[in-house]
């Protein structure tokens, strides 16, 4: 039984008596299309669009709910499983909005490796997206290409903190461990090679006659709507919207480095290509500057009640070895009160919003989480498109499911 | 120029044995079609690694023959290796039937995608033969019209993508075969346009011109079609990469969409069929283009091997037509690993308003000239 009438939204150029038979089909949540476990339910109008409905859910862990049962640095390993591709950045906005309840102000020295960590994992993140983008396009070298800068990244997160994907390398009021000897001089040999990288990649793809066929005017998202749907990062900047957390509201010392913002201009999927692509080289660019001017001093605040002590303290005198045991056991000691804290992630703004009634256990943990907007906001940009679109602005947006779903 | 003229043919007529060079001819033309099937996968592999800066396949080692030294090694090191093992893997595991498809023509599919290519593979002229002053092709059978019957038939290959597309009874088969029916029936036209300059020079000193033989010796010892009509080359490539579903064009299993295309339900020995349907359909397709416009068997442009070397002559002239093959599918390879994927519309659109107007206006530029030259 053909339905002859519209329901939301009509597709674009397209009038109602030319509608037919529909097809309602399932994408995923098993699909090469899908970046993760997203089923996406879309009605068909032979290869038109006409609705969509993104289902999420399927790798909700109920993170939130988690968090009340553990001390905040426990937490800390779960924020790696936000948002998977940059764990640093998660890492780190989690532990600034408890130091924020706490009003902690981190050692120079920490906030700089933080903001190299932040931008590292930008960059990380970026690459697979942009991956990931160009394979649904089609463009399967520029993977390779992308993936091979990224393996280098991993490795250097590897020497830093033992872990290739989980890092959990922030802990409430500094870090885990300092810098290990000649890391930066690593991290300065990727950037060295870094630039002259993203340059193939942009020569091998972003000219591209066919990508540009494929990308552009697709996926329209005005300044406008993107601000109604609550999008943020890299999906809002290319809409347009020059907002940027780490220009605005600037933490962990932004203020002090030179970098651009980049924004788009149409709000499609080839502008948020660019300004991905751009954001490479920025990010790049702030890491150099964090080298070059790295403070001495120690990651860790000297507060007993909140950070480690020293290890070789601990193995050595009794005092900081029950200091030690209390802030595990019971948890960095946070005081009453609750805050919001919002950092500036690959995937758009990630904010932690938690209520601490004292002690080591947050009492309430919300997680605002970026994907999850830009999914929500594909029952509106879909319709009107080809079904072969879907895999291109899907992948333009650039969303971890890890994240939506946490 | 009709009968079967397998090289051997001029020794003997006798029937029983023409019968029998007949089966041998056919065997040796399925078995080329399938080495070199088989050898692009490999060659896809590896030149797709080679691209994207890996190794590609270099471990799977068949015991016995990996301890010989220096070959086992050698074919490791190159992952001819993994060939056996994939080509077993599609033969030992099971073979399912979903319960939801149409049993007969989900069966037929397959063999249906196959076929084709290995008979349209017997028409194509691999070589020449010399005897008493006269040139034989080296095809399995010569037919008067093997251009037209080598194009028609290999065409024939769609119905095996719309079977399988509609008995797998999946939304997603089922686009993939109305993708693969549309385009391959909207470039058919360009490449029918694109051949008509071929036949159309081919006929001012042949009274054969659809002969693939006779076009081929047309470019024996003069310009290679390709310099002298290179629009047509241009649209019959094009055309050809639409043709064989290859990256840009493979709407039909384009695989961030549609999953697997019209081949989504299929798995194992099946699935292999459609497989090596597709690689057979890319060296069949590039032995068509090579005849065409790339002078066949001859070595250069305005070069030919010389009949006085007798069977040396042929056989060099076998072995550059094969390497010419060989280019073609490297270069479809490295094709599908550089560009990104076009959207069905636009391959739809590139096919109608693009190579169709272009193909017509080649064809009405060579028309004028040829009636020039008579």
């Amino acid at each position: 039984m053909p339905t002859k009438e519209f329901t939301y939204p009509a597709p674009k150029g397209l009038s109602e008596n030319q509608i037919g038979e529909k097809m309602i089909l399932n994408i995923g949540p098993s699909h090469p299309a899908t970046h993760g476990v997203l089923r996406l339910k879309v009605e068909l109008d032979g290869d038109m669009i006409t609705r969509c409905s993104p289902i999420v859910g399927q790798l909700h862990r109920g993170q939130e709910k988690l968090a009340e049962n553990m001390t905040y640095n426990q937490f800390v390993p779960f924020t790696d499983r936000l948002d998977y591709l940059a764990p640093m950045c998660n890492n780190m906005a989690f532990v600034q909005c408890v130091e924020k309840i706490a009003e902690i102000d981190v050692t120079p020295r920490c906030k700089a490796i933080r903001v190299i960590c932040c931008e590292l994992a930008r960059i990380a993140s970026h690459l697979v997206g942009l991956a990931a983008y160009a394979m649904d396009a089609g463009a399967t070298t520029v993977f390779m290409y992308c993936f091979t800068q990224r393996e280098k990244l991993m490795t250097l997160f590897e020497q830093l903190t033992g872990a290739r994907l989980t890092n959990s390398y922030a802990r409430v009021g500094g870090l885990r461990r300092d810098i290990p000897d000649g890391w930066l001089g690593n991290v300065n040999n990727f950037l060295n090679q870094f630039p002259a990288a993203v340059d193939e990649i942009d020569s091998l793809i972003t000219r591209n006659k066919i990508f540009i066929e494929r990308t552009e005017g697709i996926g329209i998202v005005s300044a406008n709507s993107a601000l109604e749907w609550g999008l943020t990062g890299a999906n809002l900047r290319a809409s347009g919207v020059a907002t940027d957390l780490r220009k605005d509201t600037p933490y962990l010392g932004y203020e002090d480095y030179e970098f651009d913002v980049p924004i788009g201009v149409h709000g499609d999927a080839y502008d948020r290509w660019l300004v991905r692509v751009e954001e490479l080289r920025q990010s790049a660019r702030i890491v150099k500057q964090a080298i070059e001017k790295m403070p001495d001093g120690p990651v860790n605040i000297s507060d007993p009640r909140v950070a480690y002590p020293q290890k070789d303290r601990v193995l050595r005198d009794m005092e900081s070895l029950i200091n030690n045991f209390q802030v595990i056991t019971q948890g960095p000691y946070i005081p009453k009160g609750e805050a919001y804290f919002e950092s500036e992630n690959p995937k758009g703004a990630l904010g932690f919003f938690i209520i601490s009634k004292g002690g080591g256990v947050p009492y309430r943990l919300k997680i605002r989480s970026p994907s999850f907007v830009s999914l929500s906001a594909m029952q509106e940009i879909l319709p009107g498109h080809h079904f072969s679109d879907i895999p291109v602005i899907l992948g333009s947006f650039d969303f971890v499911l890890g994240d939506c779903d946490r | 120029m009709s009968s079967i003229s397998f090289c051997l043919l001029a020794f003997s007529w006798d029937s029983v044995l023409g019968v029998l060079l007949w089966i041998v001819a056919a065997i040796v033309v399925l078995a080329l079609v399938m080495t070199f099937a088989a050898l692009s996968v490999v060659a896809e592999r590896k030149v797709c690694a080679f691209i994207q800066g890996r190794y590609g396949p270099n471990r799977t080692a068949i015991p016995l023959v990996a301890a010989i030294p220096m070959v086992g090694n050698f074919l490791k090191r190159n992952g001819l290796m993994q060939l056996v093992a994939d080509g077993a893997k599609f033969l030992l595991k099971e073979d399912p039937l979903p319960e939801h498809v149409n049993k007969f023509w989900y069966m037929l599919a397959p063999v249906m995608s196959l076929s084709p290519v290995l008979i349209a593979a017997c028409v194509i002229p691999l070589g020449v033969y010399w005897s008493g002053g006269e040139a034989f092709p080296l095809s399995a059978a010569n037919l008067d019209v093997s251009l037209v019957f080598a194009l028609a038939v290999s065409s024939l290959g769609v119905y095996g993508a719309i079977m399988a597309g509609w008995s797998s009874n999946s939304k997603f088969s089922y686009h993939g075969a109305i993708r693969a029916s549309a385009q391959t029936v909207s470039y058919e036209l360009s490449m029918w346009l694109a051949v008509l300059p071929v036949v159309m020079f081919t006929a001012l000193d042949s009274d054969n011109p659809l002969n693939l033989f006779e076009i081929a010796n047309a470019q024996s010892g003069s310009a290679w079609f390709v310099l002298s009509q290179p629009v047509s080359a241009l649209v019959f490539l094009v055309a050809l990469f639409a043709e064989t579903n290859r990256l840009p064009f493979d709407m039909a299993e384009s695989e961030t969409d549609l999953v697997s295309g019209y081949h989504t339900e299929y798995g194992s020995f099946k699935f292999g069929l459609f497989f090596v349907g597709e690689y057979g359909h890319v060296a069949v397709g590039s032995a068509i283009f090579a005849t065409l416009f790339l002078g066949a068997w001859n070595p250069l442009p305005w070069t030919e091997w010389p009949e006085a070397w007798g069977w040396i002559s042929s056989v060099l002239a076998c072995l550059t037509f094969l390497l010419k093959i060989a280019a073609m599918i490297f270069f479809f390879i490295w094709v599908r690993w550089s560009v990104p994927r076009f959207r069905y519309d636009q391959v739809m659109s590139l096919g109608w308003k693009g190579l169709v107007p272009l193909g017509m206006l080649n064809l009405v530029a060579y028309m004028a000239v040829s009636a020039l030259a008579y």
